[in-house]
């Protein structure tokens, strides 16, 4: 991992880039002796392509979280990794409900290459928290049935569940057609 | 003529104990050859080695020798004890109870003592689906054609607390077994104990035997599910 100082000093290095910028990146985290870097939605494809340019070549895995009550609530993971140096980093945005929409880093874009881990982590973050991703291949749903309606992982989803059929109450279920 | 349960001796000099402590003779096993031996030969209608040889007998000696020998039953009873005793469990698991389902069938429990060992790979070669672990809501509708696809008579065992009322994960993804099929016998447990589904199993052999109609299959719409190509759908050359 970078030590906090280190993380400061790659911050620094890439607000003054060109291609990132000083809007992109909003802030710094280490915590526990994890580096994390926190970047706007929109600039999420130009940050990733620069730390790949900086060794962390590979991305590991992409997490959604739901921060509620805070705002904005939904909250994109993803975890790099430099596997000569052995250093990792994490980079997250936010995005709100009204809104969850931010650029997919699965195809090969104009800024230079995809990250194809991506495929179907965003898949299932989009399935569970309803996070969209512009421009993802294949968004649809991956562990849900396909006419599923909701996000389950969002903390305002109920649990669900199902009463337990006994003899008695049988009839309740769907199941029982007579 | 009278009759003794008698207990089977090895026949050695050593072996006389039960011989010694309750004065019972020990049969002797050539005994049993002979038997085994006149037996084959009264279908035949062959010459008898044994002393009670029916071939002299007439009259209430012969009936009484025929009443000891045969057991009558109706065809329900004796078509519903083989059926009892050779289920084919479909080759099927869904999660951590699966595990125990195969132990079950190892060497350890051996569900072969039953005659339930032969699990097939094909729902159309099976008469049992054990429900081993999670049923999750985009599973159910593959299991419910699984259990379309089994040919009459056909029972269904739900294993482990989860797919009977969802256990542990009772939230969003799962559904229980209840709810899209009929289940004959609940195997309660997280997991059960490879001794919880044979119990299980034994269960429902006692409901294959006794033949309780329950009235399952009717109100889950689940006769006549099978999925079989008529002849005409069949063109020629199939």
């Amino acid at each position: 991992m970078p030590d906090a100082t280190g993380l400061e000093l790659l911050a620094k290095e890439l607000r003054e880039s060109e291609d990132v910028g000083a809007r992109a990146i909003l802030g710094t985290l280490h915590f526990r002796g994890r580096a994390t870097l926190e970047v706007a939605p929109d600039n999420i494809r130009a940050v990733l392509a620069s730390l790949r340019e900086r060794g962390y070549t590979s991305m590991m895995s992409v997490h959604g979280v739901d921060y509620y009550p805070h705002e904005p609530r939904l909250g994109v993971h993803y975890e790099l990794l430099d596997m000569s140096s052995v250093d990792r980093m994490t980079v997250v945005l936010r995005v709100s409900t009204d809104e969850p929409v931010l650029d997919s880093v699965t195809p090969d874009g104009e800024d230079g290459r995809g990250w194809p881990t991506a495929d179907h982590q965003e898949r299932e973050i989009y399935d569970m928290f309803g996070v969209v991703f512009r421009g993802h291949p294949d968004l649809r749903r991956i562990l849900m049935p396909e006419d599923y309606e909701g996000h389950p992982q969002r903390r305002d989803f109920p649990v669900g569940g199902e009463p337990v059929i006994f003899t008695h109450n049988e009839g309740e279920s769907h199941g029982v057609t007579r | 003529m009278e009759i003794k349960r008698e207990r089977v001796g090895t026949g050695g000099a050593g072996s006389s104990g039960s011989d010694a402590a309750g004065g019972v003779p020990l049969v002797d096993p050539r005994a049993l050859r002979v038997n085994k031996h006149d037996s084959k030969e009264l279908l035949r209608g062959g010459e008898l080695l044994g002393a009670t040889a029916p071939a002299s007998m007439d009259g209430d000696e012969l009936e009484r020798y025929v009443h000891e020998r045969v057991l009558t039953t109706t065809v329900e009873k004796a078509v519903a004890w083989g059926r009892s005793n050779s289920f084919f469990p479909l080759a099927f698991g869904l999660a951590c109870c699966a595990m125990e389902q195969f132990q079950t069938a190892g060497p350890r429990m051996d569900i072969g003592r039953f005659g339930f060992e032969a699990f097939r790979a094909s729902p159309r070669q099976a008469d049992l689906i054990i429900l081993a672990g999670r049923v999750s809501i985009k599973m159910a509708p593959i299991i419910r054609r699984l259990y379309d696809q089994m040919l009459e008579p056909k029972w269904a065992i739900s294993m482990g607390a989860c797919c009977s009322s969802m256990g542990v994960f009772n939230n969003y993804a799962l559904v229980p077994a209840d709810k899209f099929m009929p289940i004959d016998v609940h195997v309660p447990g997280c997991p059960p104990r490879p001794e919880g589904l044979m119990h299980g199993i034994l269960k429902l052999r006692k409901m294959v035997q006794d033949d309780p109609d329950a009235g399952w299959r009717e109100r889950y719409d689940a006769r006549g599910t099978e999925e079989i190509l008529r002849d005409e759908q069949v063109g020629p050359g199939a």
